[in-house]
């Protein structure tokens, strides 16, 4: 997987725009966006959640749950056996079950990335032909709180180690200081490092953290402007901040690239991260995206889930379907 | 003037919390001359699921509670009973349609063994436990430790006191339980969950289900979480394909028992539902 080409981001972005990405450009332009009515929006999330999802329909949806998480492993205690462990369930979820599929990718952080990428060997590649990607969290992550040339540094560095995807923060100080213009530099720029020398790109993720956007409006507006500045993927949070992805949020953050799809023809990824542990939540979210968006979302380049409970919940399940009686944590590997 | 009855509604008790099934059930219980008593939640095999989740993650609180706290907790419930005999009587009396002296004795005898039971919380170890001889500069030493989650089938033929006989000697170990109550008298073992509820038992150790044995118990037998199961109620049902589905698992397994004998109070309940973890550790050398 690769991530749009860097000219016709910004032509796109002047185009929709009107103008140059300045702080007041781009304010006029947020800022003219219409309110989000967060009562429709949490009732829209809260009907969606409650489809009964049964049978063969269950079973694919938690093989289609398993085939998009990024599983993940971001502690300060992340040692070189901790990402050979995560590599080696990623490669197979359930030893005692062939058939389940293998997680779209592996995420880390980015002085990691050399051990998951050996630890993948073969199985490394895209996620759409069955391989397992290694995605890597850079500038500053969890908060974002250095200056841009750390950022781009700490992002060419996991590029240049191999890393698929870039898990990118944004500065959420200077988007709720109003400087739109700011943000959308340092995503632009971000995207650049993204580049490799023989032209292509990683594929670059844009974390909005939505927990400290505070307002839904917010959360509208920062979607807005990472898809503008050239994020392929918008991701709810790093998981390191309470609430971290919740369904209305994500439904919030779909119908904008519902209305990107519409107006440009490009179709944008979404991944909502932290908080998501259960199979049956993970199950809402998919229903959501396939209302929402359309079930052709519901492939690894445009939706993923960042978790890591998450997949021994769904094996569980996954467990429980195959030979009829409960199954215990007993029986999926500890991570 | 007159005052609006005010019937009570009898739940499940599942990690501290009273909910109603997940399945929105509830059957009819009926005294022993047939009047309506009350509705009682009909569990089903998600609340049963639910129930294990909730026992699990009271395993490593209760069990690695000291045995005296442990003996002190059990000890409070019993103090809490004796404080509540006259509703425990009152509710036996309707629904066996006993006389008042039997169910008087009835509350009585369940109060007595929980508090024989609570007794040897700090005790049993000692007992089943051994210093093993060993020919070297070393102790060897055997503790029984709790086995983990215990699914009970209760006695099905009394209201309290076969509850409280299957119950109270899981606990005594440290395991965490999940109980099936009698299906014709599951109101006193509601009403000892509110007792549990308000004592100081941690919330997921005991967790009561009221509804059709024959319904949840096969799914109690092959949960792979369960890790024994006490089948002491379970004489009616079909128990053997019950063993053995809990033979899959691997599951310690106490079969059925009748008569008024029924989980009469013995060290060998407590026991049953431990494992003996044997360790050694050097003598001092000179």
């Amino acid at each position: 997987m690769s991530g749009t080409s860097l000219v016709t981001a910004r032509e796109r972005a002047l185009a929709v725009l009107g103008g140059e990405p300045d702080d007041a450009t781009l304010g006029r332009y947020l800022h003219g966006i219409a309110g989000v009515d967060a009562v429709g929006l949490e009732q829209r999330a809260a009907g969606l959640g409650t489809r009964s999802i049964k049978t063969s329909s269950k079973k694919w949806a938690l093989d289609t749950i398993i085939s998009l998480i990024d599983l993940t492993t971001l502690e300060g205690a992340d040692t070189p056996g901790k990402v050979r462990s995560l590599v080696a369930k990623a490669m197979s979820p359930d030893p005692a079950d062939a058939t389940t599929p293998r997680v779209a990718a592996v995420c880390v952080y980015g002085d990691m990335v050399p051990f998951a990428i050996d630890a993948l060997g073969g199985a490394h590649g895209d996620p759409d032909d069955g391989l397992i990607s290694v995605a890597a969290v850079a500038t500053a992550f969890p908060s974002g709180r250095s200056s841009l040339e750390i950022k781009l540094a700490d992002t060419a560095e996991a590029v240049a180690a191999g890393a698929d995807e870039i898990d990118m923060v944004i500065d959420r100080g200077a988007f709720l200081a109003g400087r739109y213009g700011l943000v959308f530099d340092q995503i632009a720029a971000v995207k650049e490092a993204c580049r490799r020398p023989d032209g292509t790109s990683a594929s670059l993720k844009v974390i909005l953290e939505t927990g400290e956007l505070v307002t839904y409006d917010n959360v509208r507006r920062a979607s807005w402007l990472s898809i503008l500045a050239g994020g392929d993927f918008i991701k709810t949070s790093t998981g390191k901040v309470q609430p971290a992805a919740t369904l209305p949020v994500t439904l919030l953050m779909l119908e904008v690239v519902r209305d990107w799809h519409l107006l440009t023809g490009q179709r944008i990824g979404v991944k909502p991260a932290g908080g998501i542990r259960a199979s049956k939540d993970a199950i809402r979210y998919l229903v959501t995206v396939a209302e929402t968006v359309g079930e052709e979302w519901l492939v690894p380049h445009l939706f993923r889930f960042g978790a890591s409970s998450l997949l021994n919940d769904v094996l569980l399940q996954r467990q429980k379907m195959t030979t009829g009686h409960y199954s215990g944590p007993d029986y999926v590997t500890i991570d | 003037m007159s005052r609006l009855a005010v019937p009570k509604t009898y739940k499940l008790y599942i990690g501290g919390a009273f909910p109603r099934s997940e399945s929105g059930r509830t059957y009819e219980v009926v005294s022993a001359s047939g009047a309506f008593l009350a509705n009682a939640a009909k569990a089903s095999r998600k609340d049963a699921r639910d129930a294990v989740v909730a026992a699990r993650g009271a395993v490593g609180g209760w069990g690695g509670a000291t045995a005296y706290n442990r003996g002190q907790v059990l000890y409070r419930i019993a103090e809490l009973l004796e404080g509540r005999r006259a509703q425990f009587v009152a509710e036996i009396e309707e629904a066996e349609g006993v006389t008042r002296a039997v169910a008087t004795a009835q509350v009585d005898e369940s109060i007595d063994r929980w508090i024989w039971y609570a007794g040897w919380a700090d005790k049993f170890a000692q007992v089943a436990g051994n210093a093993n001889p060993v020919a070297g500069p070393y102790f060897n030493i055997s503790v029984p430790e709790p086995t983990g989650v215990v699914a009970i089938i209760a006695p099905q033929d009394t209201s309290l006191l076969g509850f409280v006989s299957a119950v109270a000697p899981a606990l005594v170990a440290g395991n965490s339980v999940v109980v099936v109550a009698s299906e014709r008298f599951p109101l006193s073992a509601i009403s000892l969950a509110e007792v549990l509820a308000t004592s100081d038992v941690p919330k997921g150790v005991v967790n009561v289900l009221t509804g059709s044995p024959a319904e949840i118990a096969p799914w109690l037998a092959s949960h792979s979480d369960v890790n024994a199961i006490d089948l002491v109620g379970a004489g009616d049902l079909d128990w053997i394909s019950l063993e053995v589905d809990a033979a899959d698992t691997l599951k310690r397994v106490l079969r059925p028992e009748s008569g008024p004998d029924a989980a009469a109070p013995a060290l060998g309940r407590i026991s049953a539902f431990t494992e003996t973890k044997t360790v050694w550790h050097t003598k001092s050398l000179r």
